[in-house]
């Protein structure tokens, strides 16, 4: 008699055992090389631990009612950036995203439609807007033609998928008939996708916020100048109570946005 | 959709009266807030600047070109550097945000009067800080370098992460669980066979889609210092070298498409 005993195993999560021990050894040399070739000045962080908890406690307590006219003309100015910018995104993307929807458009239009999609989506926000704040001057038209630029990366892509994914049979059923091409797209493929239209353009708006808090650091206008005169007057505890007022609103934007995207669905 | 009765023949119209009127009132609303919005903004704006601004961008993009190509050589390591700020960035990230995530999912958390609502505190404040303001608070901190780069993106990425783990942590099937319960497993069994095979999928995806959008902001977190081929790019506009700005901004295009190309490849292998 044999004692064997029938042992149950998980399986492994990469069936061949090959794949798995190369997978491992390049992952370790990754991090290897890594860690070798970045250079992390420990003498300067144990100097910089002591001047970070001067810094933390500079923020503290938070100052918002010396300097609270700037913070409000700040988010103020922030707050039409980002309603004008967003509507005049969406503007430009549709066009776009009806141009990169592959089942729409003819190849040529497809093509230069997704390179512009691509074309706005590899540039951050901040680079774009240190350009347009060069070509145009401080302040927040710079900033609201970079969100501008920006929306239609994220919007004309994410739209575009979108009219992608219709029904076809009803776009069809518009067409049979005898519409023009605009009556098409306006009665066949447009009610198909509205929904999605509403609740991306809400999360853009969201989005377009929180970015105009970062460009006004390069001089694109808004809070995120605030907040920057503040760190370069060294008024930390003015910087704090424009941080705590960022993330406030950025919390009450999303929490209502989200919630009225559940309505809408 | 009415049909409504002309003298002698009917029409279709899309919407009923009503419905139209709602539909103009909309429309009206919105354009009055828009030109509103619009005039507080040009009220700010020196027009001479945006007219002009055709000659400056032509003027610039006749500095840039023809790039300065021999400068890419320089740009090798502030773009390894780059890689390493969004890979390492990502693995912080994505390992504080697992227990986050189970911490703040409304079917695991351990108790939901306190712990719960600290872990969706930690979640949000990470999400609503943008990483190049965690960068300016870390470089003063740390130190300018890699390291500024890495935690702002560590930082940023455990909201993102966090959140939509513990949406995919919500939205499992409980009678697998309820299986594995039934077979006399403890706790600590139940996540291993029950749970953490239903939420892989998901959090692969996520740290796969989180890696992609951290390559973009790793090249922006060294304007302020920490790190990057953002560095490179603060210093040449600094100088006013164009045509070397023109170099680091295909080095960023490029950089974004490949990390495109790589997650499409890995999603399709593993998905």
């Amino acid at each position: 008699m044999n004692d064997k005993k029938v042992i149950w195993k998980r399986k492994p999560l990469i069936k061949n055992r090959l794949l798995r021990i190369g997978l491992i050894l390049l992952i370790s040399t990754y991090l290897l090389s890594v860690f070798l070739t970045t250079e992390i000045d420990w003498q300067r962080i144990l100097e910089g631990i002591p001047r970070g908890k001067n810094f933390i406690f500079a923020f503290f307590p938070p100052d918002f009612i010396t300097r609270s006219d700037e913070i409000l003309a700040g988010i103020f100015e922030s707050l039409w950036m980002t309603i004008v910018a967003t509507i005049v995104g969406i503007l430009i993307s549709i066009p776009v995203s009806l141009g990169a929807a592959k089942n729409i458009a003819p190849k040529f239009v497809y093509f230069l439609s997704r390179g512009v999609i691509t074309l706005s989506r590899s540039f951050q926000e901040v680079i774009l807007a240190i350009f347009f704040v060069k070509l145009m001057g401080f302040g927040p038209f710079a900033g609201m033609v970079t969100l501008s630029l920006s929306t239609i990366g994220f919007f004309a892509k994410l739209l575009s998928e979108d009219i992608e994914d219709i029904n076809k049979s009803q776009a069809e059923a518009i067409k049979s008939t005898g519409s023009s091409w605009f009556q098409w797209v306006n009665y066949g493929v447009q009610p198909q996708v509205m929904p999605r239209f509403i609740g991306l353009s809400l999360y853009r708006l969201d989005i377009n916020f929180r970015e105009s808090a970062v460009i006004g650091i390069v001089g694109g206008g808004g809070i995120g100048s605030t907040l920057n005169t503040a760190f370069d007057r060294y008024e930390f505890e003015t910087a704090a109570a424009v941080l705590i007022v960022i993330i406030s609103i950025v919390m009450i934007v999303e929490y209502t946005s989200s919630h009225l995207r559940k309505l809408i669905k | 959709m009415p049909i409504i009765k002309q003298k002698d023949y009917k029409t279709w119209k899309k919407f009923d009266r009503k419905r139209d009127l709602q539909n103009w009132l909309c429309w009206f609303l919105g354009t009055l807030i828009f030109s509103f919005c619009f005039g507080l903004i040009s009220s700010k704006t020196i027009w001479f600047y945006v007219f002009d601004s055709h000659n400056e961008a032509l003027d610039l993009l006749g500095r840039m070109f023809p790039p300065e190509t021999n400068y890419f050589l320089t740009l090798i390591k502030p773009i390894w550097d780059t890689l390493n700020i969004a890979t390492i960035g990502t693995t912080i990230g994505t390992l504080i945000a697992i227990p986050l995530a189970f911490l703040s999912a409304n079917n695991t958390t351990p108790s939901k009067k306190f712990l719960r609502p600290l872990a969706l505190f930690c979640i949000v404040s990470s999400r609503s800080i943008n990483s190049v303001i965690w960068a300016l608070l870390l470089v003063a901190v740390v130190g300018p370098g890699v390291l500024a780069g890495i935690i702002a993106i560590g930082l940023r990425s455990i909201g993102f992460c966090g959140k939509l783990l513990y949406e995919a942590i919500e939205e499992i099937d409980e009678n697998q669980i309820e299986a594995i319960e039934a077979t006399g497993a403890n706790k600590a069994q139940i996540m291993t066979f029950g749970i953490v095979p239903q939420i892989l999928p998901a959090f692969t995806s996520i740290s796969i889609y989180r890696w992609d959008i951290n390559i973009r902001e790793a090249t922006i977190v060294g304007l302020v210092g920490a790190g990057g081929i953002g560095i490179e790019l603060d210093a040449q506009i600094g100088d006013l070298a164009w045509a070397k700005v023109s170099v680091i901004l295909l080095a960023i295009v490029v950089a974004v498409v490949f990390s495109e190309w790589i997650t499409a490849k890995i999603r399709r292998f593993i998905l």
